[in-house]
């Protein structure tokens, strides 16, 4: 048996004609089904459907032997805990730090709102810079409207939300792209399977580049 | 603290209770048995000790993070509580015991981890494992890698697959690609993960030479049974000596181990502490998503206990092993119950039962609780001027 883990929405979408490459078809849409796991046409595959934050902790302890996860979501992870070999270029966008648009940087530290905590740790550390991080779950764009935070991280598709809301990217991060994860153990012990899986794939993004 | 929550265990901290007690002390024993019957000496390493001594300077920042540390109130110096054994034995074997002829010696005891290595494992595992020492050539890790298949053999352990490495061979193509250590650090994470986008932009971005490029890529790609021995002759056959001989190296240990045994080869591979230095192996079996035993040679280690001696040895966690048998030994209940009494053959008679292996349980002046609850099958009753064995 064969797990792979995804999440709803964008990244699911995307990774569906590069799963088909691969001769892997879900027989159910997870947006109508509320099961969590879909059968597809190999039996011995099966599709597992999470939050796109729990997808590294499910690869890396072997609950799921493959998984899709964006960079974003891997560089928070952190550790050395799964492989990541084929990155499917898919779901892009930019990690950036934000701020409301003119508005110059106060004086002493900068206090940042993020759901980003390592990555925005490391990038201002980097820098020499020392900055307050205050966690939040969502709608970070709200936290410097309020005066909660100086500026924020977050990934940026086209800049809309943002500039709905006043703000406006200053500072690149990284460029964000999804990858697929595979578990260590089962890059070891079904290697062949697996590297195929991943050969096929990686014939479809390479042709829809 | 409130009454209701006195009796919790910290985190990944975990006990045993008398099955589950019962069934490690027998699973120790015999391995610790069998590692004998290979000639290799029990040793018994303290639990706490100088950090100094305890993390030498190779054995990387991961060992130092796991590593607990307090106070000493009579030296004032760090100590550290131990969380691998390792470096211990290491510094046995380079200090107290000064063999010229190679040592063989295992151990087994409870290490402390800060932070559990994955979310359902323990922080104090019990570290099990064996280590040779002095001796430099293939043969030493073969013999090793062999002993830990007599390990698994010993508890019928099946299905199981050996990931085999040698850290030489991306050392030596990093050397000769003459990167800074920052840069060293920033790759070998990308490697690790074989996150092939990172890797080639890092190559890409240090402008280094085509040939080098290609070959630090191809590691990626390099991992799979022993056909990537032979991928790997063609696709590294500009790399310096050392990749090759490591290469023979590889081939000569596959060629040792039994055929049955599921081998695969990992060329990127440079897992753990930073103090391996040759031939490195991990275990792998369906269903566990992390290594189940580990180990390879680190021949530089023993060194900075003041004398250089080549080493190798692998270790496990003993609780982790114990957890992937099935048969785990249920309560059995073989035992005697010998009743509240002072006579005298009674207790000649309860001796003799002892000493032949029987498990004898006195009972108490107005106990509560029958025999059976206490797991006893039998009973000694006084019939026909005797002390008679009677079924329950």
């Amino acid at each position: 048996m064969l797990r792979i883990a995804l999440s709803k929405g964008r990244i699911f979408d995307e990774t569906l004609p590069l799963l088909a490459a691969a001769g892997i078809h879900p027989l159910e849409n997870p947006e109508t089904s509320r099961k969590l796991i879909l059968d597809t046409n190999q039996p011995e595959i099966q599709l597992v459907i999470i939050r796109a934050t729990d997808v590294p902790t499910y690869v890396e302890y072997g609950a799921a032997d493959l998984g899709v996860a964006g960079k974003d979501v891997l560089m928070e992870h952190g550790g050395e805990g799964l492989y990541e070999p084929l990155d499917l270029k898919i779901a892009c966008c930019r990690l950036m730090v934000a701020g409301k648009v003119n508005e110059p940087a106060p004086n002493g530290r900068l206090r940042i709102a993020t759901k980003y905590v390592r990555s925005t740790e490391r990038f201002y550390a980097s820098r020499g810079e020392q900055v307050e991080i205050i966690k939040l779950y969502g709608s970070m764009e709200l936290a410097p409207l309020v005066g909660l935070a100086d500026r924020i991280v977050d990934v940026v598709d086209t800049g809309n939300t943002l500039r709905a809301n006043g703000l406006e990217p200053l500072e690149h991060i990284a460029d964000i792209s999804s990858r697929l994860v595979v578990n260590k153990a089962t890059m070891k012990i079904k290697h062949r399977f697996i590297n195929q899986i991943i050969e096929q794939m990686q014939g479809a993004v390479a042709k829809a580049a | 603290m409130n009454y209701q929550d006195r009796w919790l265990l910290p985190a990944g901290i975990t006990e045993s209770l008398p099955n589950e007690a019962a069934f490690l002390e027998q699973l120790r024993r015999r391995f610790i048995d069998l590692f004998a019957s290979w000639g290799y000496e029990l040793v018994i390493p303290p639990m706490i000790e100088y950090i100094e001594s305890l993390l030498p300077p190779a054995s990387g920042r991961s060992l130092e993070l796991q590593t607990f540390k307090l106070t000493d109130q009579v030296s004032g110096r760090l100590l550290g509580v131990r969380a691998d054994m390792t470096p211990q034995v290491a510094r046995i074997d380079a200090h107290h015991l000064k063999r010229e002829a190679p040592s063989r010696l295992c151990y087994l005891g409870t290490v402390l981890h800060t932070r559990p290595n994955n979310f359902a494992s323990s922080r104090a595992p019990m570290q099990m494992g064996a280590e040779l020492y002095g001796y430099k050539g293939i043969a030493g890790d073969v013999e090793i890698i062999s002993l830990m298949l007599a390990m698994f053999e010993e508890i019928q352990l099946q299905d199981f697959c050996i990931d085999i490495g040698h850290v030489q061979i991306y050392q030596a193509l990093v050397d000769a690609a003459q990167l800074d250590a920052e840069q060293q650090a920033s790759l070998l994470a990308a490697v690790k993960t074989k996150a092939r986008a990172e890797v080639a932009d890092l190559l890409q971005a240090w402008q280094l030479p085509a040939q080098q490029q290609d070959m630090l890529l191809a590691l990626l790609d390099l991992h799979g049974d022993a056909e990537v021995l032979t991928q790997a002759r063609q696709r590294l056959a500009a790399a310096p000596a050392v990749v090759h001989q490591a290469l023979d190296d590889l081939q000569h240990l596959h060629q040792q181990l039994p055929a049955h045994i599921t081998c695969h080869f990992d060329l990127a591979e440079s897992r753990g502490y930073r103090y391996h230095s040759g031939v490195v192996f991990a275990v792998y079996i369906e269903g566990q998503g992390q290594a189940i035993a580990k180990g390879g040679r680190y021949d530089g280690l023993c060194k900075l206990y003041g004398r250089d001696r080549p080493a190798t040895g692998f270790s496990t966690n003993l609780r982790l092993l114990a957890s992937l048998l099935t048969t785990q030994a249920s309560a059995a209940h073989t035992a005697i119950f010998a009743p509240a009494s002072d006579d005298a053959g009674l207790k000649q008679r309860v001796a003799e039962l002892r000493a032949a292996g029987e498990i004898v349980i006195n009972g108490l002046p107005e106990q509560s609780g029958t025999p059976q609850e206490m797991g006893c099958n039998r009973e000694l009753r006084y019939l026909d001027a005797e002390w008679q064995l009677v079924t329950l």
